[in-house]
Parts: structure tokens; sequence; C-alpha cells
């Protein structure tokens, strides 16, 4: 199981910011290891961002997107206290799911 | 024995039971999309193929989409690029990295409340123009700048 991600959300005005770090190793297919071996891809395909139950990102994402990804949103409308869910799978299966709270 | 008419029919009762999913709630539309990984986009190997892939064709230059990225990445690896569309009615995002080599990196689609607007942290292989593009209202629009990359971020 990959690491917890680390989730900001905090309103600002009237929009929240939301700041994600997902711990993943975004391996590209492409890097070969100290033998000369490739090391296969392992990344991250979709992610997914709810705010009070809301779905207000759905992403997709290859492995150009660096290693422990980091990824900023704007969302208008959310509230103090509103859940922020986060959720990601890899192209191996593997998922995580998080949550946060706007502050 | 008509079938043609058969084939409608058939057709009309399929796609009647969808819209009332749709309209129940059961089957939002964002779901649907959001189901399969967009493989011909993502694996596409040049960048006519990517923007083939999200359905965008040629997209028009469009002063109202903001692309920051750095001048200079010192480290290829993680290149921080921020984009906001001021296009009203955008609906999704796209960055691309026209020298890598898969082009698309990320694409995200907004909805309820979020703005047009995503940063992200992005591998380059080497200095290469850096694309992004918006869709509103179905259309499609792009900005672009030059990142000079110093240090690769792939290969090891």
């Amino acid at each position: 199981m990959a690491d917890p991600m680390k989730i900001r959300a905090q309103l600002k005005g009237d929009v929240t910011e939301i700041r994600v770090l997902m711990g993943h190793p975004m391996e590209t297919g492409q890097r070969k290891d100290a033998a000369g071996a490739t090391v296969p891809a392992h990344f991250i395909q979709s992610m997914t961002v709810d705010v009070g139950g809301k779905r207000v990102v759905d992403g997709q994402i290859a492995t150009a997107v660096s290693r422990n990804p980091v990824f900023g949103f704007k969302v208008k409308g959310a509230k103090v206290g509103d859940k922020v869910v986060v959720s990601w799978v890899d192209n191996k299966g593997d998922k995580r799911t998080d949550e946060a709270a706007v502050a | 024995m008509n079938t043609t008419r058969r084939t409608v029919l058939k057709g009309a009762t399929a796609s009647g039971v969808l819209a009332g999913l749709i309209a129940a709630g059961a089957l939002r539309p964002t779901q649907v999309m959001a189901a399969e990984w967009n493989k011909a986009a993502f694996e596409a190997k040049d960048m006519a193929g990517a923007l083939k892939g999200l359905g965008a064709g040629s997209p028009a230059d469009s002063k109202d989409l903001i692309l920051k990225a750095p001048d200079i990445a010192e480290n290829g690896a993680v290149v921080p690029v921020d984009v906001v569309s001021n296009i009203p009615k955008t609906t999704s995002i796209a960055i691309l990295v026209e020298k890598n080599p898969l082009p698309l990196c990320a694409s995200f689609e907004f909805a309820n409340g979020a703005l047009a607007e995503a940063s992200a942290r992005l591998k380059m292989g080497q200095t290469s123009l850096v694309k992004a593009v918006a869709k509103a209202d179905g259309k499609f629009y792009t900005a672009q700048k030059e990142v000079k990359v110093t240090v690769g971020g792939c290969g090891g």
C-alpha cells in the first residue's frame, strides 16, 4: 500500500485552494536500472477530487508527471469543514483514498 | 421482414433506458467519461496524435489561457507548471510536453464549482514547448511556452 497523501484545503475568500501530494514512484518504463534492465512502468493513471460529496476534479495522468506528484486545484463554493476526498488508481491497480477537511 | 425497423426500435429502447439513468442521476455523464483512461491520447508518441486522442484536432491559440512554467528548469524531473483558463465554460485542461516520448502528461476535467485551474509537476526529457489545451463550450484552445531544460528528467 502506498504512503498516505498529504492534502491541504484552505478557504481563502470564497475560493478553496486544494493541494495534494501523493507518494508514488511514477516509474516511466523508460528508465534502466544499474544492471541495464528496463524498470517497468508504474504510474498513477487516474485521480479524482471530491469536495462536500461532489466530484470537482477528474484527472487522468501519465508517466510524465513527476515522482511523488503534487497537484493544485481551486474550488468555489466550499465551506470550512467540508470533506475533501482524493483518490488515485495506478496502472497496476493499486489505489489509495485519503481525506481532509476544508480549513 | 423489415429488419431496419427492428434495429431502429431496439436502438431507441436502449438509448431511452440510458437517458432515463442519466436523468435519475444513477449514471452521471462525468462518471461515464471517467471510466476509461484515454489510452489513445496518453500513448500517442507525438503531439498531433495526442491532440487527436483528446479530440482536440488543431486548437486555436488563446490569450485567455495562461500557462505558467519556468523559462529554465534546472531539474527536468520536477518542472512546476500552472495552467489557468479564463475562457468562460472551460470544462477541461490538458498539459502536454512536445518533445517528451509520450507528450500528453495530464488531463483534468472540472465540475461542481472547481475553477478551471490546475498545477502539477512534470518530467521533461529535454528543452521543449509545453502546451496547455483547454476545452470550453465544445471548442479547444491552446497556449504554449518553451521551457529550457539543463538536466533531463527521463532516463537514468
